[in-house]
């Protein structure tokens, strides 16, 4: 008795279940908003991803640079001294800036004050999340740098490698697999940081999800779903970070 | 003075530090010829590394000069790279490089300075490799090399640069005493074809056989300067004398 009572349960729940999936997604094609902000939520952790990369590599040489040759370059004065003394000082203000102010102030302030006459938040929104991911990914980055051994700093000059060149072929590649952890949850702290592009008017995820329960007036439904849809993102995330990070250890067998 | 065959010369080298308050090197004349091998001994703290690195400014030194093939690497004008390219260098800890194999540790530096081809620079890789028996392990990575063979590597990663000098920054004070002998022999051999060598070491054996001359430093300065035989057998300054005393009887 107790088994059929719970096989009923079960059907009855599943059948609500479906009827409520068609309603709230199928129902009026609202699915689609879904998969749009689902694609822009992509596009700006994507674009945003990269652009940190970029910023956070170069930062993290100068600042690095600045750190491990000061007393050296001081002693030999010249031009360079001047310029990387400019350029730390350029980093410093940067990362202060970016790092003392919320998120979403700085993305209402690129749509807003910078980008008056874009209509389109994406490419806003990527630039706005990739100059605030930029200022942890360096610091991340210089961490990393400052992490290896001076030897291989070292061991690369003494062959006649610059200091660039130093940096490109010898100590990033290495400065990569360190902090790749660590980077991996920078990538998913942004990856949820681009919930409050709605700010920029782009139907993200987050929004859409918002966009269906108040049109539907059924908030659970969508809501779960999009929580269920991040989830999923971030653990598709991290395990590919695992697999890079297992493909980069094989020079530690 | 025959300047043709001198190689590097050193005028008044000092290195403070603390604002003088430290002086790790205090004023160093020396000139090594063409085809030396000049081994540089002395207590701990003495200056021998400072000095040896200053040669190719990994440290960069307060005062004096160093003159290398005519050139002054002190000027700040010098481009230093080019001129490292020529000066191989051996560390204490290796420092290979982690990431890569052996082979690649021996070929990035010939096929990005020298503009080498991958096929040029692999052939001469193998052929260095295979002069110190380690052919075999070309595809390895140094972390399943021991102390020995990466010290190995680490020379012969310097010799594919074709330097004019090397420099050894005590080669054999990070290994286990059984794997000295077989990264000494590799510096015997290259001193016989010879390879103008300067070495830090503690390895009096190796400064009596292979040396050319013996450098006796103290206190950031050269005590005394002379061929082994004579250093070992009549030091003439009391902290020869004294240092020997110390790391002979064993």
């Amino acid at each position: 008795m107790i088994f059929r009572r719970f096989i009923q349960w079960v059907v009855s729940l599943y059948t609500e279940f479906v009827s409520e999936f068609t309603f709230v997604f199928i129902e009026g094609n609202r699915y689609q908003q879904m998969i749009k902000g689902f694609l822009n939520t992509l596009k700006i952790t994507g674009g945003a991803l990269v652009m940190g990369v970029i910023i956070g590599v170069f930062i993290a040489a100068i600042r690095s640079s600045y750190d491990k040759n000061f007393e050296s370059m001081r002693l030999r004065k010249g031009v360079g001294y001047c310029v990387l003394t400019i350029l730390n000082g350029l980093c410093k203000i940067y990362l202060t800036v970016i790092r003392g102010t919320p998120v979403v102030v700085q993305l209402m302030i690129s749509y807003f004050l910078i980008f008056v006459d874009t209509k389109d938040g994406v490419p806003v929104g990527i630039f706005a999340f990739g100059i605030n991911s930029g200022a942890y990914v360096a610091e991340i980055f210089r961490a990393g740098i400052m992490s290896i051994d001076n030897g291989q700093f070292e061991a690369g000059r003494s062959l006649g490698f610059n200091y660039i060149q130093t940096m490109r072929h010898i100590i990033i590649p290495q400065m990569f697999k360190a902090v790749l952890p660590t980077l991996c949850n920078e990538f998913i702290a942004l990856l949820k940081e681009t919930s409050v592009a709605g700010y920029l008017g782009v139907v993200d995820l987050t929004k859409a999800g918002n966009i269906i329960g108040g049109s539907t007036f059924s908030y659970y439904m969508p809501l779960l779903s999009v929580a269920l849809i991040y989830l999923v993102m971030v653990m598709v995330l991290s395990r590919l970070a695992g697999i890079l990070e297992r493909r980069l250890r094989k020079s530690e067998r | 003075m025959n300047d043709r065959s001198c190689l590097i010369k050193v005028t008044g080298l000092k290195k403070h530090y603390n604002k003088g308050a430290v002086k790790a090197l205090d004023g160093i004349d020396c000139e090594i010829q063409k085809g030396e091998v000049a081994v540089i001994v002395g207590p701990s703290g003495s200056g021998k590394s400072t000095f040896l690195r200053s040669l190719n400014l990994l440290e960069i030194p307060t005062e004096g000069t160093i003159l290398f093939d005519g050139t002054n690497i002190t000027d700040p004008k010098t481009n230093i790279n080019y001129h490292r390219q020529k000066m191989g260098m051996v560390f204490q800890h290796f420092n290979l490089f982690p990431n890569m194999t052996v082979l690649r540790n021996m070929t990035i530096a010939p096929m990005e300075l020298l503009g080498k081809s991958k096929e040029e620079a692999e052939k001469k890789a193998m052929e260095l490799l295979e002069r110190v028996g380690l052919a075999d392990r070309a595809q390895a990575y140094p972390s399943q090399l021991s102390g020995g063979q990466k010290q190995r590597v680490a020379i012969v990663r310097a010799l594919c640069m074709e330097p004019e000098v090397m420099l050894f920054d005590e080669p054999t004070s990070a290994l286990d005493p059984e794997m000295v002998g077989e990264v000494l022999d590799v510096m015997k051999s290259l001193a016989k074809e010879g390879m103008t060598m300067i070495v830090v070491t503690h390895e009096m054996g190796f400064a009596k056989e292979v040396g050319t001359r013996v450098i006796f430093m103290d206190e950031g300065v050269i005590i005394e300067e002379a061929e082994p035989k004579e250093f070992f057998d009549h030091p003439k300054s009391e902290r020869a004398i004294d240092f020997l005393s110390k790391v002979i009887n064993m």
